[in-house]
């Protein structure tokens, strides 16, 4: 069934090396224009996944489908735009001359190459640097190079495996803009990585994979809602005297209280509970766990997590 | 096409380095530079030389020409002042003649300072000798153009090699191959290694995988090897125009400058003390050589040869990681079958026709330089349609094994691969 909000459809991809299964029955949905993250360990098969989507590895079972047509590998390059986490470069070419290069063998004429590589070195303020060596340019400048390199070519689908790492916060930031920025004009953006704090930020649903397998589906927002624990953080204007009775403390420091409350029980409660001790509440907020703790508890092998309903 | 565009790189890259221009300048200049000095030395004008010559035999008195570079004095003195007089460096050399029966052998002592070089000896030699011969013909009563006539060389021999009873000299064969063989080994090696060193830069630096998300690994495989070939052949060619031209000029300009005599002077130190109509033969045979058929042939066994290597020495620099022994281990592999081949060349030289030189010229692993060496000395025309037949399959073959074992090992890192492992990625699909 086609549906035509999804991007890029994946059912049941298996690929092996030797005898060890790199990525083992995983399938996922991707929605045009939304940030995507694939999250897991290293060596959870995320490169993998993202080499069998880019085309450069075959699967050994499953399929592909990316806007509406069986996947065709090669054929499909000038839809993708891949930036893989091992940042690579030839070393003695001119920044310019190495972007015309990957620009025209993504299909672009030269002229149009030209023009665009302009735009975005002048928008990445590498202006100066055309006829640089990339040899002589400063890390964060040839991850810029990269990043132009892979969006030149204007792709329906791009994948950055690993976009920050080794980014110092300027540049960070000025790539995270422009992510955002591509996903609002409509580039449907898969992220991969393993460091969880950039992906609450920018992505909209995540897939956990760890060891070949499928962990977790979902929006960044539903699965915090599946894996919380009631676990709320309450700041009064004065130390808390009393604790409602069966709630169960966490952790307490000066006026701050974070408590975990039963199932069955509304947090109004504790509320009323300082509000009649005439305790006024400065603030309240219910403690969602970070994916880095989800995943933690998931891949730490710890029953805490309640099964959820995937939908 | 995208390999094109891979190829243009490829090939724009190493011609515009400095190293590729300097190497095809300066070899041929070297070469140039190396054959003009040795030209210039022989014939340029060496020290005038004074030899003083005692002749108590008096056979050769007045009788003995001095030449450009060497002036003959005859000397009534004492030979012992004239030797004290030659230790104070007033001449060059004293030459003492005893009287002698001229019917028999005598020796002549040349007495001097330092060790002369070659030319008095045989500017004596050769007008002693004539002169006694002279005398010795007078005495048996024969006049010098009886003489002449008698000692005429009358027969002269001619190589009819095979069916068509083609001319041909084997000590031009000879050279035509050894030089052919130099240079395919030269070439294969070094722009096969070309290839192995850029398929392992982009392996290491990790360029390869972003390449391959836009082109098939084989298209940069191939882009690669037909881009280098392009080198080479513009090498080859710039070499050979270069080389023309300066040889065309130098011709023209030695023609001008030199005289019979200076000719003479050549031709000796060229061949040693060899006479100057086995010039005149070689420069004959020389035109009579069908060079664009040598040519041809070369530039054949030039671009299937490296074809065939490139595609291993890619599929090699492919597996290499950090280990560098590694890369050692498996070009030593590779290059072993050149180096072979090589060696046989020497044999072949000895005997073009032998089971193990035909053998060889077609087997495609060794048939470039083998073959190029039988070349020269005429080679049946199934033999040469079975090489050349066995040779474009060979690179077929390892291009597409080569192909196989680049795509997987390009991206493989840290792992050492073992042999089976490799041999599974010849026979697995995608």
């Amino acid at each position: 069934m086609q549906d035509n909000n999804i991007l890029l459809s994946v059912r049941n991809l298996s690929k092996s090396y030797a005898a060890h299964k790199a990525v083992d029955d995983i399938s996922f949905d991707i929605e045009r224009g939304s940030i995507f993250g694939l999250l897991g360990p290293n060596g959870a098969g995320k490169s993998t996944l993202l080499r069998m989507i880019t085309g450069i590895f075959y699967p050994d079972s499953g399929s592909i489908t990316l806007d509406g047509q069986p996947f065709e590998g090669l054929k499909n390059t000038a839809m993708i735009g891949y930036m893989p986490e091992e940042r690579g470069l030839y070393k003695k070419m001119k920044v310019g001359e190495h972007i015309l290069y990957l620009a025209q063998l993504k299909g672009l004429n030269k002229d149009e190459a030209i023009k665009r590589a302009r735009y975005w070195i002048e928008r990445l303020e590498m202006g100066s640097w055309w006829n640089k060596k990339v040899e002589d340019l400063s890390k964060g400048m040839s991850q810029k190079l990269q990043f132009v390199a892979t969006v030149i070519h204007e792709p329906k689908l791009l994948i950055l495996d690993e976009p920050f790492s080794g980014l110092d916060p300027v540049n960070a930031e000025v790539i995270k803009n422009e992510i955002f920025r591509l996903a609002k004009e409509g580039t449907t953006i898969i992220f991969s990585t393993h460091r969880m704090e950039q992906v609450e930020e920018i992505c909209d649903k995540i897939v956990l994979i760890n060891l070949g397998h499928k962990l977790l589906d979902g929006s960044v927002y539903q699965i915090k809602q599946d894996y919380k624990e009631h676990i709320f953080n309450l700041h009064l204007s004065q130390p808390a005297q009393t604790v409602p009775a069966d709630i169960t403390v966490l952790d307490r420091k000066e006026n701050t209280l974070r408590f975990q409350l039963p199932a069955e029980r509304s947090a109004n409660d504790v509320l009323l509970h300082y509000i009649q001790q005439q305790n006024n509440i400065l603030a309240f907020q219910e403690h969602l766990p970070s994916l880095n703790e989800i995943f933690i508890r998931l891949v730490g092998n710890t029953p805490t997590a309640r099964p959820f309903d995937s939908n | 096409m995208k390999t094109g565009i891979i190829i243009k790189r490829e090939y724009l890259t190493r011609v515009k380095k400095r190293s590729f221009i300097i190497t095809t300048l300066l070899l041929p200049l070297l070469f140039i530079g190396f054959s003009a000095l040795t030209t210039y030395l022989t014939v340029k004008s060496s020290s005038a030389k004074t030899v003083k010559i005692v002749d108590d035999s008096r056979h050769f008195v007045n009788k003995i020409k001095s030449t450009k570079n060497i002036a003959f004095e005859f000397s009534l003195s004492p030979l012992d002042s004239l030797k004290n007089q030659l230790k104070a460096g007033e001449f060059d050399a004293l030459v003492y003649v005893p009287a002698f029966d001229i019917q028999q052998k005598q020796t002549v002592n040349i007495f001097s300072n330092e060790q002369l070089g070659i030319e008095v000896e045989n500017e004596l030699s050769d007008q002693m000798n004539d002169q006694l011969r002279n005398e010795r013909l007078q005495t048996a009563g024969i006049n010098q153009q009886q003489y002449e006539a008698a000692s005429r060389s009358t027969l002269t021999f001619e190589n009819k090699v095979g069916q068509e009873e083609k001319k041909s000299n084997s000590a031009i064969a000879s050279g035509i191959s050894t030089v052919s063989g130099f240079l395919l080994y030269f070439f294969m090696l070094l722009y096969g290694m070309s290839v192995m060193r850029s398929v392992m830069e982009e392996k290491t630096n990790r360029i390869a995988e972003i390449i391959i998300s836009s082109v098939k690994p084989f298209q940069l495989m191939m882009g690669k090897i037909v881009g280098v070939a392009l080198v080479g052949l513009t090498q080859v060619l710039i070499w050979v125009v270069f080389l023309g031209v300066i040889f065309i000029g130098f011709g023209s300009m030695m023609t001008g400058k030199i005289d019979a005599q200076q000719a003479t002077q050549i031709a000796q130190a060229a061949q040693g003390s060899g006479k100057a109509e086995m010039m005149q033969m070689i420069s004959t045979t020389l035109g009579g050589i069908n060079w664009f058929s040598i040519a041809g042939w070369f530039i054949f066994y030039f671009l299937g040869g490296y074809f065939l290597y490139a595609a291993l020495f890619a599929a090699v620099g492919s597996l290499v990681n950090e280990d560098q022994q590694d890369a050692q281990q498996f070009t030593t592999i590779i290059t072993l079958p050149i180096i072979f081949s090589f060696i046989l060349m020497t044999a072949v030289i000895k005997d073009p026709n032998s089971g193990m030189a035909v053998f060889g010229s077609i087997f495609p692993l060794t048939s470039p330089i083998v073959m190029m060496a039988r070349i020269p000395f005429g080679v049946p025309t199934w033999q040469l349609l079975a090489s050349a037949a066995c040779l474009v399959l060979g690179f077929i073959g390892t291009t597409a094994m080569a192909g196989k074992i680049y795509r997987t090992g390009i991206l493989m890192y840290g792992k050492k691969v073992t042999f089976k492992e490799v041999g599974k990625w010849i026979f697995r699909k995608g």
